[in-house]
């Protein structure tokens, strides 16, 4: 082992701190300048924001609206809903890192560390408590379906179903209990940014499948038609499309037919997704060996059976972490909808910097969500890198 | 007697026939498409009559009524409605063309310091790309409209930068070329000394490429056009342009030029946002060059410029240039942010005019068909280029 490491590298081998300054930071003389230069111009960057963050933030505007940047204006009496929904997602996250991750107690730890530190937080005993819950769930979860891949399918429809479930849980029914309905207007924050992402992508996938068979297909009706659309959208910006969706959707319905803000932008971001989604999946279909056709016809598969059982499998496969990139992508866009007046992270931060006792405090505000959208995001990418090499993409 | 059957089962009867099938699953398509878009069509006609509205584009003709902050073309709001979009358009333009060049040069600059060998520089680089790329463009514009640009003080405690650079709450004011008499003449030179820079460049290239001998392309395109652009500066009348730098008076600047806090801010939003995502691109395309490419270059005793220019940029450009034009559709695209900060781009003016018009199918319809042009040249524009460059590496 240790004599492979030495023929491969040769100089790594007794390396000290020294060496490792002298390769990477002062070698040769303009890198030294520039190491120097930059640290000076690094000390006084990061010490002002060091200051600015510990004594000249005023951070009790993030403190003060902590619920509102998590769910809006969604009615105290009702919150409960929203932990049962973080319940389940949790649940169904243990149980589905514990099939596909294997058997690594490494979530296990890392959730049980969060959990410690959140015990530890001074936050009153009604956040506090559902959170851990949502910990210990998560941990009950991964223990219990470790190592156990036959949960896979099982869990890929449990997914789909918590959509629904999560869905008709916030939104509630009827006027009395037990679930009093709460009218999509008051649905708002990190919740409603989440919610947004996860619905468009979700709903544009059959479409987008559809499309990018479409735009593949032999006959040139269907193929005209799927290649304007994706072109056309793909050529506008969001906020078109979202606009469309706001203005003309109502025109386009029979009059007294009223549908409510949320879901035009709905369906504004899902009919923007869903061209993306079709270029992604005609990218996986193009990976797919002509063979692989051939066979299927050979085997007298009609068009339905070779992409049912042949085709779309390996193609969507390969595109997971395209999906994944494009999902990421989404849930910055989901920004955006604040121009149809929807109060998600973004308009919750616009709104909370209006608030007159916090006036000029935009820093604070803006630094904040961006920092939650940078933990969201960047989770989500360096998990599609894991998968992307845990699927070998490339490799095979 | 064996051919008939043969001749028989060759043609299957039509219900199982597949291009029988194929032409009746078209038509039966078209018919649903056709049908859906017909009842779309009478409902939008029923609602406008109902809101008594007609349709049309004549209300382009009218007076708009309305102001444009800033605008390219001279503007009063007693334009018509046509010439507004017209000056929302060019803003846009204006926006993109400046961002795209600038987001290229901060691209490849942050793409080849995440490469290099210097920890820090390459730690701080990758820093930038990482927070960047993974908050919102949205939320960034915001923060440097008002955290950053709205939060410069007053104009009369403006912040001085080396070289009469301005910052103020009302703007950026930096120096600019004011031309004067003889300007054409010194611009006709500096074109005109391009033109034979990249012949000479040609010119010495291909006898490197014939020879093996350094032809120095590109030190004697430089000078070439350095030559033409000091020679014209003394052949044109007078002086040709004065550097006008800007200087408080009153209550603002005068002199120079001034970029508007809404620009500003939109401008150095896309250029960071889209820098990182140009970095990334060019730091992989880089890297795809494999190791073998510049060891061959090394052995066959070709300088380090000689190899950028014949190994390593031929191969990394024809990486890099698909997803570069798709950088800089998104850039063109992620402009219409400005309607949220208030610069009066394309989006920013067509909102105004939907607003005080109603003509909602109208207005949306330009627009997409604005940015749907904008989309196809350039991508027109690079896929040209981009076959140029593969001939190039033939």
């Amino acid at each position: 082992m240790t004599a492979t490491a030495e023929t491969k590298q040769p100089g790594r081998v007794a390396r000290g701190a020294l060496e490792w300054l002298r390769d990477n930071l002062f070698s040769p003389w303009y890198n030294a300048v520039i190491t120097v230069v930059l640290g000076a111009v690094l000390f006084v960057v990061l010490r002002g924001i060091f200051n600015w963050v510990l004594y000249g933030a005023r951070w009790e505007v993030v403190l003060v609206n902590l619920r509102l940047f998590a769910v809006g204006p969604y009615p105290s009496e009702a919150l409960w809903r929203v932990w049962l929904a973080v319940g389940i997602v949790a649940a169904l996250g243990g149980l589905s890192w514990g099939a596909w991750g294997g058997r690594n107690l490494a979530p296990t730890v890392v959730a049980g560390v969060l959990a410690l530190i959140v015990a530890v937080l001074p936050l009153s005993l009604n956040v506090k408590g559902p959170m851990l819950a949502s910990f210990v769930v998560f941990i009950v979860g991964h223990i219990v379906s470790m190592g156990r891949t036959r949960l896979q399918r099982p869990l890929v429809w449990a997914w789909l179903l918590s959509f629904f479930v999560v869905v008709f849980l916030l939104k509630g029914f009827g006027e009395g209990p037990p679930l009093p309905s709460v009218p999509t207007s008051r649905w708002g924050g990190l919740m409603l940014t989440i919610l947004l992402a996860v619905v468009a992508i979700v709903a544009s996938f059959p479409l987008g499948v559809l499309l990018a068979l479409g735009r593949r297909s032999e006959l040139p009706v269907v193929k005209l038609f799927s290649i304007v659309y994706i072109e056309t959208i793909r050529g506008v910006p969001l906020v078109t499309v979202l606009w469309t969706a706001a203005i003309i959707l109502p025109l386009f319905l029979p009059e007294g037919l009223r549908i409510d803000n949320l879901i035009r932008a709905m369906v504004g971001m899902t009919l923007f997704s869903a061209a993306y989604l079709a270029e992604n999946v005609r990218g996986g279909l193009q990976g797919v060996p002509r063979g692989q056709y051939e066979a299927a016809h050979a085997l007298g598969f009609n068009y339905y059976q070779t992409m049912r059982y042949i085709i779309l499998p390996q193609a969507l496969r390969a595109v997971i972490p395209a999906i994944v990139g494009q999902f990421i992508g989404l849930f910055k866009d989901t920004t955006l909808v604040a121009i149809v007046g929807l109060l998600e992270l973004l308009g919750i931060a616009l709104s909370v910097i209006a608030q007159p006792e916090f006036i000029g405090l935009q820093r604070e505000v803006f630094v904040f969500i961006a920092a939650i959208y940078w933990v969201f995001t960047y989770a989500m990418s360096s998990a599609s890198r894991r998968l992307e090499a845990r699927l070998g993409l490339g490799t095979r | 007697m064996a051919t008939v059957p043969v001749a028989e089962h060759a043609r299957p009867p039509f219900w199982r026939d597949e291009r029988v099938l194929a032409v009746i699953a078209q038509i039966a398509f078209l018919v649903v498409v056709v049908l859906v878009f017909t009842y779309l069509y009478n409902n939008v006609q029923e609602g406008l009559r109902a809101r008594g509205l007609a349709g049309g584009y004549d209300f382009l003709r009218e007076r708009a009524g309305f102001d444009i902050g800033e605008s390219l073309i001279d503007y009063t709001s007693n334009d018509t409605y046509g010439r507004a979009f017209v000056a929302g358009l060019l803003n846009t333009l204006k926006v993109s063309v400046v961002g795209i060049l600038f987001a290229t040069v901060l691209g490849i600059l942050s793409g080849i310091a995440r490469l290099s060998p210097n920890w820090l520089l390459r730690t701080i680089v990758g820093a930038y790309i990482e927070i960047i790329r993974n908050t919102p463009l949205l939320v960034q514009l915001f923060f440097w409209y008002t955290a950053v640009m709205l939060k410069f003080p007053r104009v009369r405690q403006a912040i001085q930068l080396p070289g009469s650079v301005y910052l103020s709450n009302r703007g950026v004011a930096i120096p600019w070329l004011v031309p004067q008499e003889g300007f054409s003449v010194w611009v006709g030179f500096v074109v005109l000394g391009l033109i034979v820079a990249l012949v000479a460049y040609r010119y010495r290239a291909r006898y490197e490429e014939r020879t093996g001998q350094s032809g120095y392309p590109i030190i004697t395109a430089l000078v070439t056009w350095l030559a033409f652009v000091v020679i014209g500066w003394f052949v044109a009348p007078g002086t040709p342009a004065v550097l006008s730098r800007p200087a408080l008076k009153g209550l603002n600047f005068t002199g120079g030029t001034r970029m508007t806090p809404e620009f500003a801010a939109l401008f150095l939003g896309l250029v960071v946002y889209t820098g990182a995502f140009i970095a990334e691109i060019v730091r992989g395309g880089i890297l795809a060059i494999s190791k073998g490419q510049r060891e061959a270059a090394k052995a066959l005793g070709l300088s380090d410029v000689q190899m950028m220019r014949y190994i390593i940029l031929p191969q990394a450009l024809r990486i890099i240039i698909p997803p570069l034009t798709s950088q800089y559709l998104n850039l063109t695209k992620n402009s219409s942010l400005a309607v949220f900060i208030g610069y009066p781009d394309l989006f920013f003016v067509a909102g105004t005019i939907l607003n005080q018009t109603g003509r909602s199918l109208e207005v949306i319809s330009l627009v997409m068909l604005a940015y749907l042009t904008f989309s196809l040249t350039t991508s027109l524009f690079m896929n040209w280029y981009n076959r140029r460059v593969r001939l190039v590496e033939r």
